[in-house]
This record gives structure tokens, C-alpha cells and sequence, in this order.
């Protein structure tokens, strides 16, 4: 049995949740009558919150330690926190709510219910998010790149044999690379010096077709290179960049990149001209998502997607956490 | 040597992108041997592939179907309105666009990377192409027309859609009003008002206006039975009178 990381954003929505959703039903039990669970769940409230976020303090301060006690011994040391808290508040918290002679022992058999049946939840998860059912999903994922690409930059390919056969090898060169890194092992994160090196080879090909229509701006200098995420972000976004903004317009465009660190963050703003004028196209919504999904299944709520048009120019903003190890976030 | 030599296929290739429309000219070139054929021609747009039609003739258009601006498909609708309108042949790298032209077998394509051989294999049937039917081309593609094409003095016209204010039908004909001027186009309104209900409304049985171009509405009070609406166009003084069964956008456009 594994024991959840108790410093994970989504680990703690998630405690939160499920203590508040126990809380409710106890509410709706006790309560004789309907406006009645309103109040009884504030009395419930104000008797479970300070203990499970005093015990989740002390769990995320004490994770070093956690990470060390080996299976059940760690499940033990989670359990007798909880209940030592829970204790602890009743003791020295003055007459508690629902008080009595028995208080104690009833809060504390809640206590190992609640601590018991998160604990098997998470365990669950974990398990359905087993590393090979996350393999196997992050490859189809991965797999996802559109065709017409691999075509088309085999015809510019085709194109230059003959007039430029040195420029036609360079692009075979990125050609090659592009592909390694399409078809590489999906488990191991990336960093973003490799990303970036990826997308500029990826951008070079299609410069071949699209000439001086594809302009690029890369605002990298504040990025860190070394900091992880997991392979194939940027390309993909790009693609989706170059689709909708520069293949529909005769005139130039500009996509323009911007990655930098935030704190514990790394920021990543992509954006491209959308075209007025001629037919709009459509479907960039499954690179968006799949790209949502992946950084979901690496980093769980930590890591969030913003898309928006402002100013005539399409935005895809990211924020994940910034880990310089090739070690999973994943719960 | 005494046989009259084959009239050389003439050849315009009209792609956006530069390489693919030098690969072409490679491939062509390779050709030559086999089907006598000279290229009289390139371009980058529908509309300069329009242009330059209409003063070279030709036999065969190359044509690439993803396009900014116009695409291959609405370019190859108005080169019908030309007075020899050539043989089309379309080139695509999306699978979907081949599969939607093989179901219209009418039409013949090529999937990018070309194959030399199979280019031939087409330039030797090109003469035999039937010409292209307008209707079979709106099968491979749903969207609606960038353009309209008016035939003028012998030439054709693109009109955008973006700079039309209103289409009216009378008789044969529907007049299309731009801020600059009036078009006679043959076009069905009914079509029209199919492929642009997200652009324009229909006022009236013979009318169908632009949506952005409807600055207001007046009532038009008579003591008369037909007291009515009128719309109020942007930069044009022109009054269209709404029909008593078209009322309703007056309410729905005002919201």
C-alpha cells in the first residue's frame, strides 16, 4: 500500500473533499429536519476542520519522515496522527460539541473511519493510475500527431532534392529527430532545453514550406533549461500555431514563445495572429486537450492550461510546478 | 517526323506554397518526355490564378486544394465562369479532400508527395477530363465561398463577401450591392441565403441583407394598410423595406 503525497495540491483537494463530504452526510443524518442541516453541518464543521487541517500541516511537514516508514508502519503513523490530533483538540479544546463522557472515543472512531476509507481511496487510485495504465495512455496520447505533417514536410523534402540538396538533408536531419522523439519512450520527462530544441528543428521544417509567412520570436533567455516536463508539449502546440494562424494568411505571421520561471513555476506563453478573413478552421481543440490531459496525468491539479484570444492573437498560457528531477509527480 | 506534332498540353500550377510548386515544375519537366506539355504558367492565390487566366489561355490547372484566402475548391467554381475554362486536377495532402474526390469520381487528384508516374498517368488523360460541374465541386467542400464571381465585359470578377451589403433577386438575375457598386450575378437566392445564413438575413422574399451592415430600422407610418419597416444600411442611403412576414428581426436584430 502507498501512501499519498501529502504536499500535492491535488492530494489535499481531494482530503478536503472527502472529509466535507462525510461531514454532509453526517449532517443530513443528525438533522430532524431539512433547514435544519445547515446548522448541524456548521457544528459539524467547526469540529472537523481544525482537526484535519491540523493533521494535514503536520502530514505535509512531516512527509520527508512518512516517505521512509515502509508500508503498513507508514499507514500507522498517518492513522495515530489523526487520532492524536483529534485527541488532542477534544482534551484541550475545552467542552466539545456533542461533548459528554463519551466524546472521545466517538470522535476517534470517526476519525479511523474517515482516515481509514481516504486512505483505501487513494490506494485505489494509485493503482488505476498504475504506471503501466499511465504508460499505456501517455503513448496513445503521444502517438496523436497529425498526419498531413509528416506529408507535408516530406514534400518540401521532395521539393529541395534537387535545387538545394544540403538544405534537403538538414531538414531530413530535423526530420529524423522529430520522429525520435515522437516515437521515444513516453515514461521519462523531458527538459525544457530539449523541448525547445525539438520545437525550433520542428519550425525549421515548415519555414522550408511556408517561406518568410512564418515568423518566429523566442523570449527564452529567463527560462530554465534544466527544469522537467514531460516530452512533446511545445511541438504540438506549435503545429496547432502554425494551422491556425500562419497556413490560413498569405501575409506574415509571428508566433511568438515565452518561457520563464515563476518561483516554484515555470510560465509558458505560446500565441499566434488568428486570421481575419478566409474560411476559419476548425478542430484545434484535440491538441489542447490532449496536451490538458498529459500535463493532468504527469502533474495532477498542479499544473493548469489557460487558452484565450485577446488582441487578434490566440493565447495557450501554461504553469506547472518547476522540478529539475525526473521523478513523477503523479499520486 | 512527318506527323503533325501533338498540341503541347499547357499547363498553370497554383499552389501557396513556393517548394511545392517548384517540386511540380520538376515532376512536369520529368514528364514532358511522355505527354508533350509546357507550363505557361504559375501562381500563389485563387485570385492571381483568376488573373492570370484570363489573359493566358490553358489546358490544365494544377491545383492545390488547401489554400489561404480562397481555396482550390471555390477557385476551380469560378474558373467555370471563364469563357475556355480549363481541365482541373486537384492536389491535396489531406486524406479527407482525396476521399470526398474519389467518391465524386468525376474529379481527378493527386495525394502530396506526388509520384512521377502517377502525374503522368494523369496529364495523359487530362484532355479527356470532363470539364468540372459546378455542383459536384460544392460536394468537396462545406464551407461556404470567400467569393462571388460576376461575369463582366467578357471578364470575371471576385467579389468578396466580406464587402457585400445585400443581394437582391430580379428576375433572372440577383443584383449584389457593394459599398462601390452593383453586380448582376446569376445566383440563386435561395442558395445564397443557404450558404451565408450565418452572414446575412432574409427581409424579404427577393432580399437578403448583411447582418454587420444593418445599422437600424424605421418604421415607415402611413395611414396606408402597408405602413412597414424599412432597414437602415451603413454607408448607403438605399432603404430595403422588410415583408410583414420577416417582421420578427426587426425584435430579434435590435436585441
Amino acid at each position: 500500500m502507498r501512501l499519498p503525497d501529502f504536499r500535492n495540491l491535488g492530494v489535499l483537494l481531494r482530503i478536503l473533499l472527502g472529509v466535507n463530504a462525510a461531514s454532509l452526510v453526517a449532517a443530513v443524518l443528525k438533522s430532524p429536519t431539512l433547514p435544519a442541516i445547515g446548522p448541524v453541518l456548521i457544528e459539524i464543521s467547526a469540529l472537523v476542520q481544525p482537526v484535519m487541517f491540523l493533521t494535514l500541516l503536520i502530514l505535509s511537514a512531516a512527509r520527508p519522515l512518512l516517505d521512509r516508514l515502509r508500508g503498513e508502519l507508514g499507514l500507522a503513523a498517518v492513522l495515530l496522527t489523526a487520532m492524536a490530533v483529534t485527541a488532542a483538540f477534544d482534551l484541550l479544546g475545552g467542552e466539545p460539541l456533542g461533548g459528554g463522557g463519551d466524546a472521545l472515543p466517538r470522535h476517534l472512531f470517526v476519525t479511523i473511519i474517515v482516515v481509514g476509507v481516504l486512505l483505501a481511496w487513494f490506494d485505489l487510485r494509485s493503482r488505476a493510475l498504475s504506471p503501466a495504465l499511465v504508460e499505456a495512455r501517455l503513448q496513445a496520447l503521444q502517438a496523436r500527431i497529425q498526419p498531413h505533417f509528416l506529408f507535408n514536410s516530406l514534400n518540401a523534402v521532395l521539393s529541395l532534392i534537387r535545387a538545394d540538396p544540403r538544405r534537403a538533408e538538414h531538414v531530413l536531419e530535423d526530420l529524423a529527430e522529430l520522429f525520435r522523439a515522437l516515437m521515444a519512450d513516453s515514461r521519462a520527462l523531458s527538459t525544457f532545453a530539449s523541448e525547445v530544441e525539438l520545437a525550433r528543428q520542428y519550425l525549421a521544417i515548415e519555414a522550408v514550406r511556408l517561406g518568410d509567412r512564418l515568423q518566429v520570436e523566442w523570449d527564452i533567455e529567463q527560462m530554465p533549461g534544466e527544469a522537467r516536463l514531460p516530452a512533446l508539449i511545445l511541438q504540438p502546440l506549435l503545429e496547432n500555431a502554425v494551422y491556425h494562424g500562419i497556413e490560413p494568411s498569405m501575409a506574415p505571421g509571428k508566433v511568438v514563445i515565452r518561457v520563464y520561471r515563476a518561483g516554484n513555476e515555470v510560465h509558458v506563453h505560446l500565441s499566434n495572429p488568428v486570421p481575419t478573413g478566409g474560411r476559419r478552421r476548425q478542430g484545434n481543440r484535440i491538441a489542447v486537450e490532449n496536451i490538458r490531459e498529459r500535463l493532468q496525468l504527469f502533474f495532477d491539479a498542479e499544473a493548469r492550461m489557460r487558452v484565450r484570444e485577446h488582441e487578434g492573437r490566440y493565447e495557450v498560457v501554461i504553469r506547472m510546478p518547476y522540478t529539475d528531477t525526473d521523478s513523477r509527480a503523479v499520486c | 517526323m512527318s506527323l503533325p506534332a501533338e498540341p503541347l498540353l499547357r499547363v498553370v500550377i497554383v499552389d501557396d506554397e513556393a517548394p511545392a510548386r517548384n517540386r511540380l515544375r520538376d515532376l512536369l519537366v520529368d514528364c514532358a518526355a511522355k505527354v508533350p506539355l509546357e507550363v505557361v504558367g504559375e501562381a500563389a492565390t485563387g485570385r492571381e490564378a483568376l488573373e492570370l487566366l484570363q489573359g493566358q489561355d490553358a489546358d490544365l490547372v494544377l491545383l492545390d486544394i488547401q489554400m489561404p484566402e480562397m481555396d482550390g475548391v471555390e477557385l476551380a467554381e469560378h474558373l467555370l465562369k471563364l469563357k475556355d475554362p480549363p481541365s482541373v486536377i486537384f492536389v491535396t495532402a489531406y486524406q479527407e479532400h482525396a476521399v470526398k474526390a474519389f467518391e465524386l469520381n468525376a474529379i481527378d487528384y493527386l495525394m502530396k508527395p506526388i509520384r512521377a508516374s502517377r502525374l503522368a498517368e494523369a496529364l495523359s488523360k487530362a484532355r479527356a477530363i470532363a470539364p468540372l460541374r459546378a455542383d459536384l465541386l460544392r460536394g468537396l467542400s462545406d464551407a461556404p465561398r470567400q467569393h462571388l464571381s460576376v461575369t463582366e465585359g467578357g471578364r470575371v470578377y471576385l467579389v468578396p463577401i466580406t464587402d457585400i451589403l445585400y443581394f437582391k433577386a430580379e428576375l433572372k438575375y440577383v443584383t449584389i450591392r457593394t459599398a462601390q457598386r452593383e453586380y448582376l450575378a446569376e445566383e440563386s437566392l435561395t442558395r445564397l441565403e443557404q450558404e451565408y445564413h450565418r452572414r446575412f438575413v432574409r427581409i424579404h422574399r427577393n432580399c437578403l441583407v448583411a447582418r454587420e451592415a444593418i445599422v437600424g430600422f424605421e418604421r415607415l407610418s402611413g395611414a396606408e394598410i402597408d405602413a412597414h419597416w424599412i432597414v437602415l444600411l451603413r454607408g448607403l442611403a438605399d432603404k430595403l423595406p422588410i415583408s410583414r412576414r420577416q417582421q420578427h428581426i426587426v425584435r430579434e436584430l435590435s436585441r
